[in-house]
């Protein structure tokens, strides 16, 4: 079967693929395009590990499909640090120890972005639900929610 | 989070700075099993049993072979038969017999999942292609897969050759019971004649998987010499080297293993399963192979922790007194024996000071996937049990709870029912900390209720090498070789930082492949912070003792007059001269003039692991209606020997007690009539989410280990002991009803409910 052909930008870059039509976004940014921040810990969209962003919606990317991309704008975690400034979230991951073995990190990450971008002010109950489509087996959460509301807390003031 | 005791008393020890590998990990730069490839890699893919038992009476390869693009295929006979030999996996222990069998099915399919064929090809649809050309005919047997009906008689057998070792009268007859191990302190007959109050229950727990996020992968690259190269996340690169040396009958010098960083392990990567395959199938195909697993696979075949059935006897005086106590512990192996049975038995008891114990556990397989470690192997079955049956001691007699294991607790002097007696150890102190804790002063909320639970751990040491080397400029690079599974580059960076006498930044840790460092045991058992500190602080030391050798030598002196202070060579005294203090950069810089590079090594078996222990609190409501659980509140204390980065270490504890509470409220392996797992993902296997829990409060109770320079004590395992049995007690306090079955799901929970009602008080 012929490939398809698919014109997306990704983390900003103009960025071109062949994709077969069954394969998932998650396969072509991880074995095609090196992207391997996002990562597979289920192929099912059970523990978000794989979570990217596709025109500001928060996706496993192993749920969709690499030819959805056309046209898209899809942002994962290569992008989230700008240049040699980490992301006020990615310092405070590393500063709170909210990571240990890390293989779940950019998943957390972007989904906090994004809850942060809809929602400055969270309470504890909301980032616990918006990251609950996120699994992280070594630090029962607490850290990851401790960082969540402080940089939550940081961005709010440094925006006043 | 309490402030560490030792805060002030280091410079570095206690702090908590950034790690040295947190850059890579929130960027997506770290690479993990599956982020490694090689140029003309093949995917190689695994053909697994559809039984739980079965007869494989022949395998036909031949259509697969034919398939344009698939390179390679290997079957049972690509393996080499291996001699009955137990060799060690960190807390565990395993057959070679059994590893090769494990790896790939040879006589028979044993579980659903096990391996009968694998395949390498161009791509990985090619490769699923050739698994279903592969022509398997199985003769179908019965199969078993509860413990209880394993040790039946008339069981179904799994295998004809295994006569139980330590019955009494010796075994004849093969069955599933493939050990028999007993312990026995005193006389628990003649403590039970003291007693005054008895109890007696029988509990059992399910099969429960790590879980971690981070399937396993492989890649392997041989060559026509014999070479072979493997990255692999592996909680232990010396061990998968050392299996696949045994397996594949190659040379330990010919197999260099890099560990990629590990997704979480938690025990259930200190054994191989992917590489012998992809080693071989690139042996045969000539190109590197790369193989990973999915969650399916995971779940289906590697792990698990088992479940097991415990029955427990508790008699104490009146005045709260423990004076006897008997246990029973039948725990499922998988298909092979090797069950943590033996850590199961030695830990039931130990958190107390009891003159009379005997304590009995069984080993038994049946048609699971070979069970593995997973944090405090084994202990976590005995102590729902144990705490479960204290607590309800504890109402018997209308005790506080805490008071009544303090009034049993163990302390230094303490004789365990396996024979050791504990030196300085901190269960009374850890007691003391949730005694006084806010959470325990603090009045249960209306609608909740409280439970609480202890847990014990041995730690281990073991084999650890390291070493530390100047660069030109001064800087230090550390050296060792255990995976870096939840911070412990920073830990052994701020003791090398400690006891160097510079920078934490002036420390690069570098975890080694099997080629660059001597040997290191697998990152487990709760040593690497311990004994690969140890290592670390040794290489450090005899780093130092170089660096006063060279200024010795550039001041014309005596190394004796030579003395190291903060980072610095300095005379010992007026009487050695007067010279102006040398740094590390000072030495680096004139060290082609005195002697060439500057490196310190060390190699250590380490003994004298600090026990743990830990106390457990939570408050919790039960929905009455569905039986969902909710956790309102809940802490974690534990004697943690010296917190080296507090953070990591209450990070240890929070997820410990997580996965606990998984394993209390939803975690298990759930089987069909066919012996065929049901919730091999997920989604069905439900572990924790963020909004299950509220935050996990942490008390770092530091009882320093006398045994290491710094006072550390593994801290990984003890905090999955005590949760099971905290919840389980909070349950029966809020509801009167007395959980004895592991999971205490919604289901489970609500049908408990319904069959206790009306009557409330169970106990």
């Amino acid at each position: 079967m012929a490939k398809i052909h698919i014109t997306t930008t990704i983390n900003g870059a103009p960025t071109e693929f062949l994709c077969e039509p069954q394969q998932t976004l998650l396969d072509v940014l991880r074995d095609q395009l090196g992207l391997t921040g996002s990562k597979e810990g289920c192929g099912s969209g059970d523990c978000g590990a794989c979570t990217v962003t596709i025109d500001g919606r928060l996706v496993c990317s192993c749920l969709v499909l690499a030819p959805e991309a056309e046209g898209a704008k899809i942002e994962t975690i290569e992008g989230m640090a700008d240049g040699d400034t980490l992301h006020p979230l990615q310092k405070k991951f590393i500063e709170m120890a909210a990571l240990q073995c890390g293989i779940c990190t950019p998943g957390f990450l972007m989904a906090s972005k994004s809850l942060l971008e809809r929602n400055p002010n969270p309470t504890e109950t909301e980032v616990r639900y918006w990251l609950a489509g996120n699994l992280c087996r070594c630090t029962g959460y607490d850290k990851i929610i401790t960082a969540v509301l402080d940089v939550a807390a940081e961005m709010r003031e440094s925006a006043r | 989070m309490n402030a560490p005791s030792t805060t002030g008393k280091y410079k570095w020890i206690g702090t908590r700075p950034d790690r040295p590998d947190g850059a890579d990990k929130v960027t997506g730069r770290a690479r993990f099993g599956a982020d490694f490839n090689l140029p003309g890699q093949l995917i190689g893919k695994v053909l697994r049993s559809p039984h739980a038992h079965a007869l494989i009476k022949s395998i036909d390869i031949s259509k697969a072979e034919a398939l344009p693009g698939v390179k390679a295929v290997v079957i049972a006979k690509d393996f080499p038969e291996q001699p009955n030999l137990i060799v060690p996996t960190g807390e565990m222990q395993v057959n070679l017999r059994d590893v090769t069998r494990n790896v790939m099915a040879r006589e028979k399919a044993l579980y659903e999942g096990h391996p009968v064929a694998a395949v390498a090809a161009l791509s990985e649809t090619i490769a699923k292609q050739a698994l279903a050309l592969i022509k398997v005919d199985y003769k179908v047997l019965p199969h078993v897969i509860d413990v209880a009906e394993a040790m039946k008689p008339d069981a179904p057998l799994l295998h004809d050759h295994l006569l139980t070792e330590g019955a009494n009268p010796p075994a004849t007859k093969p069955s599933n019971i493939a050990k028999r191990i007993e312990f026995t302190k005193g006389d628990s007959k003649a403590g039970f004649a003291k007693a005054e109050i008895v109890i007696e229950r029988d509990y059992t727990t399910q099969a429960v998987h790590q879980g971690y996020i981070e399937p396993h992968a492989a890649l392997a690259s041989a060559s026509e010499d014999g070479q072979v190269q493997v990255w692999s996340t592996t909680q232990g690169h010396f061990q998968v080297r050392g299996f696949c040396s045994r397996l594949l009958n190659i040379d330990t010098s010919q197999i260099r293993v890099t560990p990629t960083e590990i997704g979480g392990g938690f025990g259930g990567k200190t054994v191989v399963y992917l590489e012998p395959l992809a080693i071989r199938l690139s042996q045969k195909a000539g190109k590197p192979v790369k193989m990973t697993m999915t969650r399916e696979e995971v779940f289906r075949a590697s792990g698990p922790a088992p479940g097991g059935n415990v029955k427990v006897k508790i008699g104490a005086t009146k005045d709260g007194r423990i004076v006897a106590a008997e246990c029973t512990v039948e725990m499922q192996a998988g298909a092979f024996p090797g069950s943590p049975v033996g850590p199961s038995c030695m830990c039931s008891f130990a958190c107390y000071d009891i003159d009379n114990m005997y304590i009995v556990g069984f080993d038994v397989v049946s048609n699971r996937p070979k069970v593995a470690a997973y944090r405090a192997p084994g202990a976590p079955i005995s102590a729902w049990a144990v705490e479960s049956t204290i607590d309800i001691l504890a109402q018997r007699l209308n005790m506080d709870p805490i008071e009544l294991r303090l009034k049993n607790a163990a302390k230094k002097g303490t004789k365990t029912a396996y024979g050791v007696t504990f030196n300085t150890i901190g269960m009374v102190e850890t007691l003391e900390a949730i005694k006084n804790s806010d959470h325990y002063k603090t009045p249960v909320k209306p609608g909740f209720a409280r439970g609480v639970a202890a847990g014990f751990w041995f730690n281990i040491g073991a084999d650890s090498s390291a070493a530390s080397h100047v660069g030109e400029d001064g800087s230090v690079t550390v050296i060792s070789g255990n995976p870096d599974i939840g911070g412990s580059r920073a830990s052994l960076a701020l003791m090398a930082a400690e006891e160097l006498g510079v920078d934490y930044d002036k420390v690069r840790p570098v975890i080694a492949d099997t080629a660059s460092i001597g040997f290191n045991f697998v990152t487990g058992g709760s040593r690497v912070t311990f004994a690969t500190g140890l290592a670390v602080v040794n290489s450090v030391r005899d780093l130092i003792r170089e660096l006063k050798v060279r200024a010795a030598k550039i001041w014309k002196v005596d190394p004796d007059g030579v003395i190291w202070e903060n980072g610095m060579a300095k005379p010992a005294g007026a009487n050695v001269g007067t010279f102006e203090p040398l740094s590390i950069a000072d030495l680096a810089a004139q060290a082609g003039r005195t002697g060439g590079p500057i490196n310190g090594h060390a190699q250590l078996n380490v003994t004298g692991a600090g026990p743990g222990f830990g106390v457990h609190c939570v408050d919790l409501a039960v929905d009455r209606d569905t039986g969902i659980v909710t956790v309102g509140r809940y802490t974690a204390a534990q004697d943690v020997g010296t917190a080296i980065h507090p953070s990591y270490v209450e990070g240890q504890l929070q997820g410990g007690a997580v996965q606990g509470i998984g394993w209390a409220l939803n975690e298990e392996y759930i089987y069909n009539s066919k012996g065929l797992l049901q919730n091999a993902g997920f989604l069905d296997y439900r572990m924790p989410v963020a909004s299950d829990l509220p935050m996990i409060e942490t008390i770092l109770v530091e009882v320093p280990n006398p045994s290491h320079p710094y006072g550390v004590r593994g801290v990984g395992e003890v905090p999955i002991v005590p949760p099971t049995a905290a919840v389980g007690n909070a349950i029966a306090r809020a509801t009167g009803v007395r959980m004895v079955d592991l999971p205490m799901s919604p289901p489970r929970l609500s049908e408990a409910l319904d069959a206790a009602t009306p009557r409330m008080a169970a106990e």
